[in-house]
């Protein structure tokens, strides 16, 4: 790395300039992770959902309830292999903003289907024993100092919007620690026996385990068709399309990102870009002097390139570091308004790719007018 | 031996023959060479004058590779320089040619060892046998201990000593000085000069300098003058005004 020297003398030529474009590098990969990150929480479900698991809903829409009674005919269609149902809870904790996602879910049956929720067996059987039990992710638990033991009073924004209280018998953690580790269970007998008489005897929703994910567009029809032309009609669907389908009620988050970052990556580009062309343009003179000793248009457009690498190389790493530091607290200060934000090293990796991205796109045009410069022409404006 | 007619035999180190070199400006054609013929040997100190605009540093400019002639050809120890491609002619600058500018044109940001070094950056050298070379140079054209020291540091000869450091500190065929004193005071002038003899009478060196003072010109072997695109001797020329004068 001969030319390192020249590389570094040429970007502390103007330390203002070069503190100001490596600062607004930092800003944008701050605000490209934060975009990353979001869609990445939008998409978890997705990503996690598992392949031979599906959800089957109330064709009206998530809203409209299905009898219990579903269960066991859904349990008969050959290639099902466990059943269990949900429903939505939506209560809060002490105060409106200590929102989170609060299930009511079947003992017998959960475990079967979700095996990669992890609940010690002493937890989990003294959950099934107690009707106002809880259990609780271990994120959950960790934001609001729950520990085993502990009353949760949840007030429910549906059903009457009483205050319920809960025994915390237990905290799940998942097999892979990106997991949704913040999820609030309580037993559907307890609700049962505690809603008004129209929601009783209800789910908001199944899940099944298949046999084998090969059976999946087999099954759906199947189950589809058992109900068809009954008062509550399902529409059955791979998890994975079920939580994108959920994630899609929030607006298009997907559609909303890209164009953010593609500002942020446009904006990016010219202000680097700019940055790039008036370096280059100021030394005219000196890269001409260069090329006439010997320096090919190779080499010119190398420094070129190595100063913008060199600039989106800083920038993008300060800009992670930011995220790192910075990520944490905005996914806590938006907790119940968004899943939680969570910068993976796969997300860092990419941020770091955008950067280099951005900063070889910027050095490219001035550097190819350097290399295509006529040293006659450049030395006679000397 | 300077010779300017083209009969010259083929043992020269700078041969160039017919060079045509033409302008288009505002769709007019300027022919500033015209059938330039010169023969340089090795050793050779040779200084060009002329009026501006003559084309003294587009002669320059042609012979250090820079530019491409319109017509004629330049052989330069024996290599054809006029047709090489862009990329080979870089190549062979590096090797071959030393410039010297007026205005220094070192980089700022650089310390005179860095601006000695960069010529040698090009080569397969390893840094210490770069470091040797670098501070040899600067040690012929005196500023050994001004090697840390960055451009603004320095005095105008003192930019330009480095500037000579870097012209041959690759040890090239021959150098090209373009007005080396022309920024320059009378006092710093001479020393450039001085030098610049050094470099032929001591080490060698053959050097071609364009220059509009007749005092530093004197100092060449042959001063040479661009006439109407070609090349003439001093005594020519004199011997052309004569005969202009008594027609």
């Amino acid at each position: 790395m001969k030319f390192r020297s020249l590389i570094f003398a040429n970007l502390f030529r103007k330390k203002i300039r070069l503190i100001l474009t490596i600062g607004s590098f930092a800003i944008a990969l701050v605000l490209f992770t934060f975009l990353a990150v979001v869609k990445s929480a939008f998409n978890r479900g997705i990503e996690i959902a598992g392949a031979d698991r599906l959800v089957v809903v109330d064709r009206v829409g998530l809203m409209q309830l299905m009898p219990v009674s579903y269960g066991d005919k859904i349990r008969a269609i050959p290639g099902v292999k466990y059943v269990t149902h949900d429903h939505w809870f939506g209560g809060v904790y002490q105060d409106e903003k200590n929102f989170f996602p609060q299930f009511v879910i079947d003992v017998e049956n959960h475990r079967q289907v979700y095996p990669e929720f992890i609940v010690p067996d002493d937890q989990w059987n003294n959950f099934a024993k107690d009707r106002q039990g809880a259990i609780a992710g271990a994120n959950l638990a960790k934001r609001f100092g729950w520990k085993v033991g502990d009353r949760i009073p949840i007030k429910t924004t549906l059903y009457g919007g009483a205050t319920w209280e809960f025994n915390l018998d237990g905290i799940y953690h998942t097999e892979k620690p990106d997991g949704d580790q913040g999820q609030f269970w309580l037993q559907w007998k307890y609700f049962d026996e505690n809603v008004p008489n129209v929601i009783k005897s209800t789910a908001g929703w199944y899940i099944l385990k298949l046999d084998s994910p090969d059976d999946a567009v087999r099954v759906a029809k199947a189950i589809d068709d058992k109900f068809a032309n009954s008062s509550d009609e399902t529409k059955t669907e791979t998890e994975s399309a079920f939580a994108a389908g959920f994630a899609k009620q929030f607006g298009n988050i997907e559609f909303l990102i890209l164009t953010i970052g593609s500002v942020v990556f446009f904006t990016l580009l010219l202000v680097t870009g700019n940055t790039m062309a008036i370096s280059v343009r100021e030394r005219i003179g000196e890269l001409a002097v260069l090329k006439a000793i010997g320096f090919t248009d190779r080499s010119v457009l190398f420094l070129v390139l190595g100063e913008s690498l060199v600039i989106s190389f800083v920038g993008g790493v300060l800009g992670l570091l930011l995220a790192l530091i910075l990520i944490p607290g905005i996914s806590a200060a938006l907790t119940g308004l968004l899943p939680p934000l969570l910068l993976s090293k796969p997300l860092l990796a990419l941020g770091l790719v955008f950067a280099l991205f951005v900063g070889a796109a910027s050095g490219l045009l001035p550097g190819i007018g350097a290399m295509r410069m006529r040293v006659v022409n450049a030395l006679r404006r000397v | 031996m300077i010779r300017v007619d083209g009969r010259s035999d083929s043992k020269s180190l700078i041969r160039v023959r017919g060079l045509n070199k033409t302008y288009t400006r505002g769709g007019e054609q300027i022919q500033v060479l015209q059938g330039l013929n010169l023969d340089v040997d090795k050793g050779d100190f040779v200084a060009f004058m002329g009026p501006s605009g003559s084309g003294k540093t587009t002669l320059l400019n042609l012979l250090g590779g820079l530019d491409v002639p319109s017509a004629g050809s330049i052989t330069v120890d024996g290599d054809e320089i006029t047709h090489m491609s862009g990329s080979k002619l870089t190549h062979w600058r590096a090797r071959h040619v030393g410039f010297i500018f007026q205005m220094y044109n070192l980089i700022p940001v650089l310390t005179a060892y860095q601006n000695v070094e960069l010529p040698l950056l090009l080569t397969k050298l390893s840094s210490s046998e770069r470091r040797k070379h670098v501070e040899t140079a600067l040690g012929v054209v005196g500023l050994s201990d001004r090697m840390h020291h960055y451009p603004r540091q320095l005095s105008g000869g003192q930019e330009q000593r480095v500037t000579i450091a870097r012209a041959i500190v690759s040890d090239p065929t021959f150098l090209l000085c373009d007005e080396p004193t022309g920024d320059l005071d009378r006092k710093s002038a001479g020393e450039i000069m001085v030098l610049i003899e050094e470099l032929v009478g001591k080490y060698g060196k053959t050097v071609l300098m364009v220059t509009h003072d007749p005092l530093i010109a004197a100092r060449a072997h042959t001063t040479l003058h661009l006439d109407k695109g070609v090349l003439v001797e001093a005594h020519q020329l004199e011997q052309g005004a004569l005969a202009g004068g008594a027609a």
